[in-house]
């Protein structure tokens, strides 16, 4: 079981009212993958993401987190839902998530912010989320700030202490959604950085991005998806030096 | 020295009337406004179309006219369903509609009303980012609503709730009234019999004045203590 994927997808569906905005991505990861999610606004990225862990309720499709498939039935109108919120509440502490807009707590310090899932959702002692919260402060480097709120801090710090707050959950995956598009160029780099280094350590992720340098330098596995399919998938050298894809070849194409 | 003609002690009575009517209105009000928030906010359309008749009807009906309803009519209302009991099933069942009793649930129910308004507007203000971090975590809806939603919300609540607070306060001087022997009630007979109106109204006002300016401070502070972490600016 030691080897066991991490995550699998198989062939996930969403539909919005009439729009069908992925048409059957699926998904392999092996432990210490780095998977980066690339292609333009609108081309699902971010919902394929959010049906990971359950943010949106994929209209068909598998998701199998650690050997263990998430079980869905039908409500009274007809729509596909999770059969289980426990089952749902286990995975999601299993896969942390990143967001774009950082969503830290905002009435908690960046110490509470960091240790309230693992004692209320992991019902890990609080000594010891104390513990935890301060060696991955340390790590993304703003140990310094524990005790600030968030609104005290710049968007760089804001998003360091938002992956400390994953971290800390000692997740199977992490989920990145667009962790640095909110950010001011200049602190893109310290977070970029972080997620350098836990990449290193072999975490496994999966990252929305259009930092294609991050893409190419970090990733194992590129996925470009397109209206909601995967039109380029594999390595960083096939995807961006010899793509099939004339899409992904204009994706890479700059036009000014 | 001010000299109450022996009025003292009733009147000090009945400001503890006041005062218990109140607070005990304002427990059933701040419990029905979160109902009726959820309930406004909720799914289902039943919860909604009771939740919005529930405050249409009650902003729309004078206080006063709420009070008599319910204190007269509720009376009514015991006495014909304890003939029909006793009728039926020959089971001896009747209470007496108390009117403190009918002072709570009056004022409680139409507070309540307007804090179902107060903390649906809160509970909007929260922006989504905050709930959906709680659910990517894997809290519990309970959880998420205790941790998250309930202190983020207070935050945006608490102005409203401090003036619906002062004016519920000054509505209990209506339940005088009905008779219950409130601080007002009490200060109205003093003043009929020895005839003079402004030494036992005065101190009744600045009662009602030393209790709305001290909530003013305490809200104050509890403002202040929910807005921490938040950046203000000047």
């Amino acid at each position: 079981m030691a080897d066991q994927a991490p995550l699998i997808c198989r062939d996930i569906h969403k539909t919005f009212d009439q729009l069908e905005v992925l048409k059957g991505i699926s998904l392999e990861t092996r432990k210490g993958d780095v998977v980066s999610l690339i292609g333009s606004s609108g081309s699902g990225k971010s919902t394929f993401l959010r049906c990971i862990n359950l943010l949106e309720t994929p209209t068909s499709g598998d998701i199998i987190v650690h050997g263990d498939p998430i079980r869905f039935t039908t409500n009274r109108k007809g729509e596909r839902i999770p059969a289980d919120n426990k089952q749902v509440e286990l995975i999601r502490a299993k896969l942390s998530m990143v967001f774009q807009s950082f969503n830290l707590w905002s009435h908690m310090t960046v110490l509470e912010n960091i240790i309230e899932a693992p004692i209320h959702v992991l019902k890990v002692p609080k000594k010891e989320a104390i513990e935890r919260a301060e060696a991955y402060l340390n790590k993304v480097g703003i140990y310094e700030r524990k005790d600030y709120y968030p609104a005290q801090m710049s968007g760089g710090q804001q998003q360091r202490a938002a992956i400390a707050r994953a971290l800390a959950m000692e997740p199977e995956v992490m989920l990145f959604d667009e962790p640095t598009s909110a950010l001011d160029p200049e602190l893109v780099g310290e977070v970029l950085k972080v997620m350098q280094s836990l990449a290193e350590e072999g975490r496994t992720m999966i990252v929305v991005t259009h930092e294609m340098a991050f893409a190419r330098d970090v990733s194992s596995q590129v996925l470009f998806l397109h209206q909601g399919v995967i039109e380029e998938q594999g390595t960083p050298e096939k995807v961006f030096d010899h793509p099939d894809s004339e899409r992904m070849k204009q994706f890479l194409t700059p036009n000014f | 020295m001010l000299d109450l003609k022996g009025y003292g002690p009733a009147l000090m009575d009945g400001a503890i009337v006041t005062i218990e009517l109140a607070f005990l209105s304002l427990a059933l009000s701040v419990a029905l406004g979160l109902i009726g928030a959820s309930a406004k906010l909720s799914q289902s359309r039943v919860a909604k179309g009771i939740a919005t008749t529930y405050t249409t009807l009650i902003r729309g009906v004078p206080d006063l006219v709420m009070m008599l309803l319910f204190y007269y009519g509720g009376q009514v209302a015991v006495n014909m369903l304890s003939d029909y009991i006793w009728e039926a099933y020959e089971i001896d069942f009747f209470f007496q509609f108390d009117p403190f009793i009918s002072g709570v649930v009056t004022i409680g129910l139409i507070f309540g009303a307007y804090m179902t308004e107060t903390f649906r507007g809160a509970f909007l203000a929260v922006e989504t980012g905050q709930i959906e971090a709680a659910r990517a975590y894997g809290f519990t809806r309970f959880h998420t609503f205790r941790r998250i939603m309930l202190p983020q919300m207070l935050r945006h609540a608490l102005p409203g709730l401090g003036n619906n607070w002062q004016v519920l306060l000054k509505t209990t001087a209506l339940v005088s009234i009905i008779g219950l022997t409130d601080m007002v009630r009490v200060a109205e007979e003093a003043a009929k019999a020895e005839r003079m109106p402004f030494h036992f109204f005065i101190p009744v006002a600045f009662v009602y004045l030393a209790l709305t300016a001290g909530s003013e401070l305490f809200i104050k502070w509890l403002d202040k203590r929910a807005n921490v972490g938040v950046v203000q600016g000047s």
